[in-house]
């Protein structure tokens, strides 16, 4: 079974050189320290930059730059800076080529369910629906259930979507699947997970194929 | 032509109760300080703000929340503030919440002159009840309308007594496009210079958007969330 890290790290592979990455909040801001020696991955933040640098060293950090998140952050040379408009003109624009977020749901036909909890909790959808409405490669990086147990990966979202149809790849805790054709695909398992294990947490229609490799972090 | 203004308190004289603001910033970073306490001071009340976020408990927005000056948000994200989500939850404040890039365009959309447009964020979800839909390219997208106010209030790093605006870093965010949709764009600096100063080339906000303008003090520029990494060992 992976922790956060090792969900961040096994989706830090599917980076390619050249890329312009959105990472939102959460285990998806840790895909940025695992990105592969020699690549050349540049990220975006929505509130505003194009070549987003890791976090200050102490003392250096500026109240005048920051993240989506609001966490202070530097600029790497080269990087650019913008207002809001322009910055979701590259996202609606699909100039993006990856999107990485968290969900508290996803549907087997790719829904995705991360804003709202009717009545409990409200935080709003920041860019979440812009970004999941343009981009044509959406991970998705989860725990495969909640804290009670129960599956996130549904035959439909109980909670308000944030977007339809859109997340094609998920990263969870115990497997890595693809959304194709309204089922879920298994395609590798974490370290020492067996594919029961998996079917188990998985409400959704999900396809096994006859070999599901281990992933290799 | 004169722009300028002594302080917060006397270029937000006009502002009535029931105005809709438009305030930028996103979280705590270039929210418009002076403006904020300024209109605590004076106690407006019944007030709409679009504003990405709502500050936190104590600080920016969250100040005007406290005091119950606002009724209506349009915000993008509000979590970070306990006091919000309770009024929110309880149904003292009224709350639109909208897609950020949405919230951005619509802003740009009403300074600029189109009245509305179509995007396809929030297509399928509720925030698209009640509006059109129109496929493009094989795609739906909803239809949204241009965000005005009666005045935006902005921060900036540096402008001139013509209201030309540069911004720093991220502290540009939501300032630039609410400077164009304000119907009077209230704009405070760190400094205020003199025409001529600042290099045409690289203006942010040209100075027809802006009608007020005054040099901010006692900025704190508070972080929401401090993240370091550990310094380098010397050796």
């Amino acid at each position: 079974m992976l922790d956060k890290t090792g969900i961040a790290k096994r989706i830090a592979q599917e980076l390619r050189d050249g890329w312009y990455v959105n990472l939102g909040i959460g285990i998806p801001t840790l895909v940025a320290n695992y990105v592969p020696d020699g690549m050349q991955v540049e990220f975006q933040s929505e509130n505003g930059i194009l070549g987003m640098g890791p976090f200050p060293f102490e003392g250096d950090e500026d109240p005048d730059l920051i993240n989506a998140g609001k966490q202070t952050v530097t600029l790497k040379a080269g990087a650019a800076i913008f207002d809001s408009s322009m910055s979701f003109a590259m996202i609606r624009g699909q100039h993006i080529q990856l999107t990485v977020l968290g969900a508290m749901e996803v549907s087997h036909n790719g829904d995705i369910a991360n804003w709202k909890i009717p009545g409990k909790m409200v935080k709003g959808m920041g860019g979440a629906m812009d970004l999941v409405a343009s981009a044509n490669n959406i991970i998705v990086a989860m725990m495969h259930t909640d804290k009670a147990g129960n599956s996130k990966l549904l035959p439909h979202c109980q909670l308000p979507l944030t977007g339809v149809s859109c997340v094609k790849k998920v990263v969870t805790n115990l497997a890595v699947l693809d959304i194709e054709n309204g089922s879920f695909i298994l395609r590798e398992r974490a370290p020492g997970v067996s594919v029961e294990e998996i079917v188990k947490a998985t409400a959704g229609q999900l396809i096994v194929p006859d070999v599901v490799p281990e992933m290799k972090l | 032509m004169n722009k300028v203004f002594a302080n917060a308190d006397e270029a937000i004289f006009d502002i009535p109760d029931n105005a809709t603001l438009m305030v930028g910033g996103f979280g705590l970073c270039g929210i418009p300080e002076n403006c904020i306490t300024a209109m605590v001071k004076k106690g407006i009340k019944g007030l709409t703000c679009i504003s990405n976020n709502a500050g936190v408990d104590n600080f920016g927005l969250g100040l005007l929340l406290q005091n119950r000056q606002i009724i209506k948000m349009i915000s993008s994200y509000v979590g970070e503030n306990e006091e919000f989500e309770r009024q929110m939850l309880s149904g003292e404040l009224e709350v639109d919440l909208i897609p950020q890039g949405s919230l951005a365009e619509r802003c740009r959309a009403g300074g600029a002159g189109i009245p509305a447009f179509y995007t396809p964020a929030g297509y399928g979800t509720e925030i698209a009840y009640g509006k059109e839909v129109k496929i493009f390219n094989g795609k739906p997208h909803i239809l949204e309308s241009a965000l005005q106010a009666d005045f935006a209030l902005v921060k900036a790093w540096k402008g001139d007594t013509l209201g030309n605006l540069v911004f720093k870093a991220t502290a540009r965010n939501f300032n630039e496009v609410m400077a164009m949709a304000g119907k009077i764009t209230i704009v405070e600096v760190e400094e205020l210079v003199q025409p001529g100063e600042l290099d045409p080339n690289f203006i942010h906000v040209p100075g027809i958007f802006v009608q007020r303008i005054f040099q901010g003090v006692n900025y704190e520029k508070r972080i929401e969330q401090r993240t370091v990494r550990p310094n380098p060992t010397p050796n």
